[in-house]
């Protein structure tokens, strides 16, 4: 630097000595349990819905328009009633908007990592998994909701359980369970591609079929042979046979099993990939 | 797996490609522990990618490198609970508030809940951000966002601290409180490897700075180092008034031989090492009334250093970014 002043008073911080107080303050705690760790990272994910209450949008009015839509428009053609259609479809109705809310996740997981603060989350001596975890665990907050408001205008068009509360809510507890590992492919999703306009296309691209290619809308029987073996063995038509049978009270066991098998599955595969990836991210 | 050297951070022969790329080309650092550090280069020189493997957020193609004992690759998580990154996205999270930023970082470190809380609050008010804690952070300024990025990476004191680009698009005023800080850290005793592009936030602030350009470490040593390496220094003067500039150019050229019109109109310059020589010089021009606002005797600029090492001027124009901080200081 040339011709330097010869009186630089460059203006101080308001409160130097408090600046140097805090920066000698601290010894290191002990770390932060994994629990506890992906427990923060949850309550990051609520502090943003609080900010944003916006965002709670596809988990409350979406659900909305899809039981209206559904049931007032198929129901008199497939079920001859909407009353009858609505008992059927209910159950499906929330499978599917909550399966299609796990889509957001990998979309979110993609904008947060074009910003610098996963930077710090990757350089803190954290449980690996924990950010992710955590943020799938806000998420399951957004399926109960959705989840919840689904039921709730159920039974106000008429949709009457015969299970009862509690068969309800072992319904919605599953489907969250489901959906939490499902979400763990869309967050490996989400880290492939590149924007998250592509994460959200390949989401519904693989979602939408999937949903509709199950008896979420119609009995399978009345399928072509062919397309009614492979919705028979979709597990998004037994997930929605086990809601179904928890909110009626007569649930196979071992449609149950399998959706929580194939929800332990997607998640020992696809979460270990998802942290892999999150982790090796340049 | 700790070494007996007291170096803070020691990198061998580190590289990474991206692509046909070779972003950093073989790199040797030895970081004293308890100095700051500097890694000077212009963009895409390669700087943030050594930051970002000495971090452990990325790894090396090949090479080794150590810091504060731990091995960045076999290690990593060592590392990781000694260190902590100041990155040159801000590494803050946007929609929340500076408030609850702080209190997460405390909280992911393992600071229970009510001390999270007061340690967040002490935080905000040492750097000036006490009346924006409530704020979503997207809305801070450039400067409150880097105080803010900087005391998250002090929730815990770290041993040593990572800053990349701690000042880059920060105003004057902001730029001296971020160094202030930054050297409030130091005498605090930790370590700071300290990324930048600007010439003079090095020799401000560093004990010892690596010139970095494509790739490669091209030169090291203490700034006065560098700066010898190039060539001798030079008094440089300005006026009271420009008008007499022509007869100060005479007068020094009495004493100096060889004096340099500078483009601020009030101000000349002349090479020259000797004390003795540069005070009878400044006594001349007095003693013929001319008058003088300051006079410096000064090593040659780390621009002049940048030069002659890389055969092409740093990216930024220094000399605009000079005037408007000593315009600030005058103000």
């Amino acid at each position: 630097m040339s011709a330097e002043p010869t009186t630089t008073t460059p203006e101080p911080l308001a409160d130097e000595t408090a600046v140097r107080k805090a920066i000698s303050a601290t010894p290191r705690p002990p770390r932060a349990s994994a629990t506890s760790a992906a427990l923060t990272f949850g309550w990051r994910g609520m502090l943003k819905v609080k900010h944003v209450p916006e965002q709670l949008l596809d988990v409350t009015i979406t659900p909305v328009m899809f039981v209206l839509m559904f049931t007032y428009l198929f129901g008199g053609a497939i079920a001859g009633s909407t009353g009858e259609y609505l008992q059927y479809i209910l159950p499906g109705i929330l499978v599917m908007s909550v399966l299609f809310t796990t889509v957001y996740s990998g979309v979110a997981l993609n904008t947060d990592l074009t910003r610098g603060v996963v930077d710090r989350f990757r350089s803190l001596p954290i449980w690996k998994p924990a950010p992710l975890v955590g943020s799938l665990l806000g998420d399951s907050v957004r399926y109960l909701i959705a989840g919840t408001v689904i039921i709730v205008l159920g039974v106000i068009l008429g949709f009457r359980p015969g299970a009862g509360v509690g068969g309800v809510i072992a319904a919605l507890a599953l489907v969250v369970v489901f959906a939490f590992g499902l979400s763990w492919v869309f967050t490996t999703l989400g880290l492939l591609l590149r924007s998250p306009n592509a994460v959200m296309n390949a989401g519904f691209m693989g979602i939408f079929p999937l949903t509709f290619l199950s008896n979420v809308f119609v009995d399978p029987d009345t399928l072509p042979a062919g397309l009614e073996a492979f919705v028979n063995v979709n597990p998004i038509s037994i997930l929605a046979d086990a809601s179904r049978g928890l909110m009626e009270g007569n649930a196979a066991a071992s449609d149950i099993v399998i959706v929580l098998a194939v929800a332990a599955g997607l998640t020992a595969v696809f979460a270990p990939l998802t942290t892999h990836l999150y982790r090796s991210k340049a | 797996m700790t070494t007996q050297s007291t170096l803070a951070i020691e990198a061998t022969e580190l590289v990474k490609t991206f692509g046909e790329t070779r972003a950093v080309d073989g790199v040797d650092l030895a970081v004293r522990g308890g100095s700051v550090y500097g890694v000077l280069g212009p963009n895409g020189a390669g700087k943030t990618t050594t930051i970002r493997m000495l971090a452990t957020l990325l790894r090396p193609d090949s090479g080794s490198a150590r810091v504060l004992g731990h091995d960045v690759v076999t290690e990593a998580d060592a590392v990781r609970g000694v260190v902590s990154l100041t990155g040159q996205l801000a590494s803050v999270d946007e929609d929340l508030t500076g408030r609850e930023n702080l209190i997460l970082v405390g909280r992911l470190l393992g600071v229970g809940r009510a001390e999270a809380k007061a340690r967040a609050t002490e935080l905000l008010e040492a750097f000036g951000l006490a009346d924006a804690a409530a704020k979503l952070v997207k809305n801070y300024s450039g400067g409150m966002r880097r105080r803010l990025d900087i005391a998250a990476s002090i929730v815990v004191t770290p041993q040593l601290m990572f800053l990349d680009e701690p000042t880059t698009g920060l105003d004057p005023r902001s730029r001296n409180q971020v160094w202030d800080i930054i050297r409030a850290l130091v005498a605090s005793g930790t370590t700071i490897l300290l990324c930048t592009q600007y010439l003079e936030e090095a020799d401000q602030l560093c004990d010892g700075i690596a010139v970095i350009d494509q790739g490669k470490v091209i030169a090291e040593g203490t700034p006065g180092q560098l700066k010898a390496s190039v060539g001798s220094g030079a008094l440089h003067v300005r006026l009271l008034d420009p008008e007499q500039r022509p007869e100060a150019e005479r007068t020094l050229a009495r004493e100096l031989v060889s004096v340099h019109l500078e483009p601020d109109p009030a101000a000349l310059s002349a090479p020259c090492a000797d004390t003795d020589k540069a005070a009878r010089a400044v006594a001349e021009l007095t003693r013929s009334g001319i008058g003088i606002a300051s006079f410096t005797l000064g090593q040659p600029s780390l621009d002049e250093v940048f030069l002659a090492l890389t055969g092409h001027p740093a990216e930024e124009d220094p000399l605009a970014r000079t005037d408007a901080i000593e315009e600030e200081q005058a103000a």
